[in-house]
């Protein structure tokens, strides 16, 4: 773990003296990224394999109040999947951030993307409130530079801007819960409370408790994009340079949901059984609105980042169900619940990344944003074009992949539910789990959307460029996710039984002698005659039907012949006559119309031929977040109005504010006598 | 000297201190004022010493060196000499006329005495009657810089706000720590600087220092 700090150390004094050389400055940086990333990978991978806990107190920051850092299981998993997705996306960067050379300097790029990693495995590492803090709003401003790199447009400066406003609103949030945590712990007397150590060891009383959840949950919500907090993702991650955008979807939504791990069951550990219910809920509409919202979008990024609130949707739908199961004292269904948390945190950082790597490839190839003006690209891109259906795959839960692994889990825990005894949450959960069928369903219909629209047909642009393939380091980059999410979908009992270490600590207790009772072959996550998946017999399957059908098709010469596309026999075909991105997702549009602000408006446009021919149409779409009209014009609205009632107030002479300093004074005064 | 004595000799000073700072309120010409300003320290500093000698607090005698080199010497200098560069010789015009701010300043003081009397039954100090002119000192240097529309005075206003904090210090607990009265001398010279530097800025900008002229820098709506 040091010894990463100390490449990233280097990689920062090394930008001082290869600025001048942006080319080497790119190729060193992002090596160094990596090789850094890879050693907290490999620290975290350790920690949790042996179940180790290490404890740093640095004699930094405020005289009195030293930094302290804790690397145990949980920090170690997160430490993992942040580290191997930032390798990833380092070997990437070499190839992708050369895009930028001629255009613009890159220098401050790698800068705060190495302030940006820094603070990632800072988070993760914090044990104590202040160093949390200072960590958390190291990563939000790192993040915030990185997506103000391209400044020039007023898109991306209202993007950043609004990003920084919803962390720094969560940030509030966060540190308010700690400082209440904090006061527990010494009675309110004494700032002895802020390491986490005695925050562990204090007792909760419940509102207390209760109200640092809620603020905890909230301030955490607003960077992990959870609806109604999610704005910001959709803006900010497609103005964003495509590789941070992979870290900011894929990891640093993550140290939210690490974040709320760390709080709920470490730092507070006992909880009613409605915290639960209440992080389920909001993972159900996170869920279901996220998706509903991808479908509708036709921005390809625009459309990952509301893909990402779906899955922040999923992940948090499992930690609800594992904290209800915790509370009523079911431990083992709560670390299977935990386990298909925590999995699909892992896979949702390594498909995600995939698919915002291959958006960026896209991206970096087309120079275009929107799917409406892409199409065809399988012939240009075939390694992108087969490495983004794995990624679609993956995400969409189809087997052998890992999407469909932790998916399988968390319906698991949803289907032994029934053990609960309390009424409401027997008419709730069953509602989530049906929720969730509907969510999965629809994910796969989205990507269908995204792959078919983006990479098969014919290409849109009435401009044809040259499309060239990525070169070699973004394919090695997105392969090697590639192929992590085909390991993770086909070895899941090895990874289950690694991560035992972390449920047991966590909720007490852990599932791997049950889900590899029948050998690593068979995961069977609670008994084998309820429910089991062999992902290697399934994979081996779907291999052999591949090959067969293969074999059969190509055996013979000639069976396969390649013509013009036949249109019923009409001749002027034309890439227009297509399915587009809109029309795909109209019938869903359609059916979920009353959850969006659609505005929609037809043109007769006047008829140039002759009136035998039809009209031609011009149809414009305009879907608008409902969120957005619902809770944040009012808010803002409500600021402006308080800020220029206040603004009366503003005098700009001096004497006046003395005398309302003096007017503060004496009448404390009065009071204090 | 005895501790009666003391406390006689003390509550001279105080009142003597009290009527430099009604003399800082109405005195008009910038002269006058630096030098009032001036004394105002040196009996400070005075009042300092004597209370460190009866109370045995030896580390007063650093506070009152440190006010004598300070506000007695080295910020009227500084002052004396923005004031001969900037050329400021007109006469310092006020808000309020000289009558009613007499009038709202001897208000403050009965307020001070009717605050700070349960602090006068509870302390057994030889100062605890000077803890009312302190407190009066404060509010009457507020007072001032209310009053004045001329920046420099505004800042012998905060300066002799000053003083009245480290009066009210040295009498109602003998002082504070010397590390926290190093850290204010040191902050006092900085803020005299920055204050320099500014004035500059604002005589140039301005052509004026009537701190009236800032009210162009408010936003318009």
């Amino acid at each position: 773990m040091a010894a990463s700090f100390a490449a990233l150390v280097l990689l920062l004094v090394l930008t001082i003296f290869l600025r001048r050389s942006q080319r080497l400055l790119i190729t060193a940086g992002f090596s160094l990224a990596g090789l850094a990333s890879f050693l907290a990978a490999g620290a975290g991978f350790l920690t949790v394999a042996q179940g180790m806990t290490f404890r740093i107190v640095v004699p930094l920051g405020l005289p009195d109040l030293p930094f302290h850092l804790r690397l145990d299981v949980l920090s170690g998993y997160f430490l993992m999947i942040i580290g191997l997705l930032a390798l990833f996306v380092s070997i990437y960067s070499i190839g992708y951030v050369r895009g930028f050379l001629g255009v613009r300097p890159v220098t401050s790029l790698v800068v705060f993307s190495t302030f940006f990693l820094a603070g990632m495995f800072l988070v993760v590492l914090a044990d104590d409130a202040l160093f949390f803090m200072i960590a958390w709003e190291l990563m939000a401003g790192a993040s915030y530079y990185l997506v103000m790199f391209e400044d020039e447009r007023l898109e991306n400066r209202r993007a950043s801007f609004l990003y920084l406003l919803v962390a720094h609103v969560g940030a509030i949030a966060i540190l308010l819960s700690f400082g209440i945590l904090a006061g527990l712990t010494t009675g309110f007397q004494g700032f002895e409370g802020y390491t986490f150590d005695a925050m562990r060891e204090a007792k909760h009383p419940q509102a207390l408790a209760t109200a640092a959840f809620l603020l905890a949950f909230f301030g955490f919500s607003a960077k992990a994009g959870v609806i109604p907090l999610h704005i910001w993702l959709p803006e900010a991650h497609p103005v964003a340079p495509s590789n941070v955008s992979a870290l900011m979807s894929g990891v640093m939504l993550k140290t939210a949901i690490y974040g709320m791990m760390r709080v709920i069951f470490d730092l507070i550990g006992v909880f009613p059984w409605w915290w639960g219910a209440l992080v389920l809920v909001f993972g159900l509409i996170s869920a279901v609105l996220g998706v509903l919202y991808a479908l509708l979008q036709h921005d390809l990024k625009k459309l990952l980042a509301y893909s990402s609130v779906e899955n922040i949707g999923i992940i948090l739908i499992s930690m609800g169900l594992s904290m209800i199961f915790a509370s009523f004292g079911l431990t083992v269904l709560s670390a299977l619940a935990m386990i298909a948390a925590l999995y699909h945190t892992l896979n949702h950082a390594m498909f995600k990344g995939l698919l915002f790597m291959g958006a960026g490839t896209v991206l970096h190839a087309t120079h275009e944003r929107s799917m409406e003006k892409m199409g065809g690209l399988i012939k240009f891109m075939p390694w992108t074009s087969a490495l983004f259906l794995v990624g679609c795959l993956s995400i969409a839960a189809l087997p052998p992949f890992n999407g469909f692994v932790s998916e399988w889990l968390t319906y698991q825990a949803f289907l032994l539910s029934p053990a609960l005894t309390n009424p409401l949450l027997n008419l709730l959960v069953p509602l989530g789990a049906a929720l969730l069928a509907l969510t999965s369903a629809l994910a796969a219909a989205l990507f269908v959307k995204a792959y078919g629209v983006t990479f098969l047909g014919h290409r849109r642009s009435r401009h044809p460029a040259v499309i060239h393939e990525a070169p070699w380091s973004m394919r090695i980059a997105m392969s090697l996710a590639a192929l992590a999410c085909l390991a993770l979908g086909i070895f899941p009992t090895y990874l289950i039984h690694w991560m035992d270490p972390i449920t047991k600590f966590l909720v007490g207790d852990t599932i791997s002698s049950s889900a590899a009772g029948f050998g690593w072959m068979w995961l069977t996550p609670i008994a084998h005659d309820r429910a089991s998946y062999s992902a290697p017999v399934v994979f081996v399957v779907i291999l052999a039907v591949v090959a067969i059908t293969y074999l059969l098709l190509h055996s013979r010469a000639g069976t396969i012949r390649r013509g013009p596309l036949w249109g019923c026999g009409f001749e002027g075909i034309t890439s227009r006559m297509q399915y587009t991105a809109m029309s795909f997702s109209m019938p869903l549009r359609r059916i979920f119309g009353f959850l969006f602000s659609i505005k929609e408006k037809v043109h007769h446009l006047p008829p140039t031929t002759h009136s035998a021919f039809p009209g031609r149409l011009q149809y414009h779409l305009r879907v608008r977040d409902r969120a957005w009209i619902w809770v944040y014009q009012p808010i803002s609205d409500a600021s402006f109005w308080i800020s220029r009632r206040i603004g009366r107030m503003q005098h700009g002479r001096i004497q006046v504010y003395l005398i309302y300093s003096f007017v503060t004074i004496i009448v404390l005064l009065i009071f204090s006598r | 000297m005895n501790p009666t004595a003391a406390a006689q000799l003390n509550s001279l000073l105080a009142a003597l201190i009290l009527l430099t700072a009604f003399a800082l309120v109405v005195q008009r010409r910038m002269n006058a004022l630096l030098h009032i300003f001036a004394w105002q320290g040196f009996l400070l500093a005075v009042s300092t010493a004597i209370v460190g000698f009866v109370g045995g607090a030896h580390h007063l005698y650093i506070s009152s060196f440190l006010t004598l080199g300070i506000k007695v010497i080295l910020l009227p200098y500084i002052l004396h000499l923005l004031i001969h560069k900037l050329k400021i010789r007109k006469e310092v015009d006020s808000v309020i006329n000289v009558p009613t701010t007499m009038m709202i300043g001897i208000i403050l003081v009965i307020y001070s005495y009717h605050l700070t009397a349960p602090i006068r039954e509870l302390s057994t100090l030889v100062t605890r009657s000077t803890i009312a002119v302190a407190l009066a000192t404060f509010m009457l240097g507020f007072l001032m810089m209310i009053t004045r529309k001329h920046a420099v005075a505004q800042i012998i206003g905060f300066l002799a706000m000053e003083n009245g904090l480290l009066f009210a210090a040295t009498s109602a607990t003998y002082g504070m720590p010397l590390v926290v009265e190093l850290g204010v001398a040191l902050d006092l010279l900085i803020a005299a600087f920055i204050f320099g530097m500014f004035f500059f800025h604002i005589s140039t900008t301005f052509d004026s220092l009537d701190v009236d002229q800032m009210a162009r820098l408010k936003e318009e709506d």
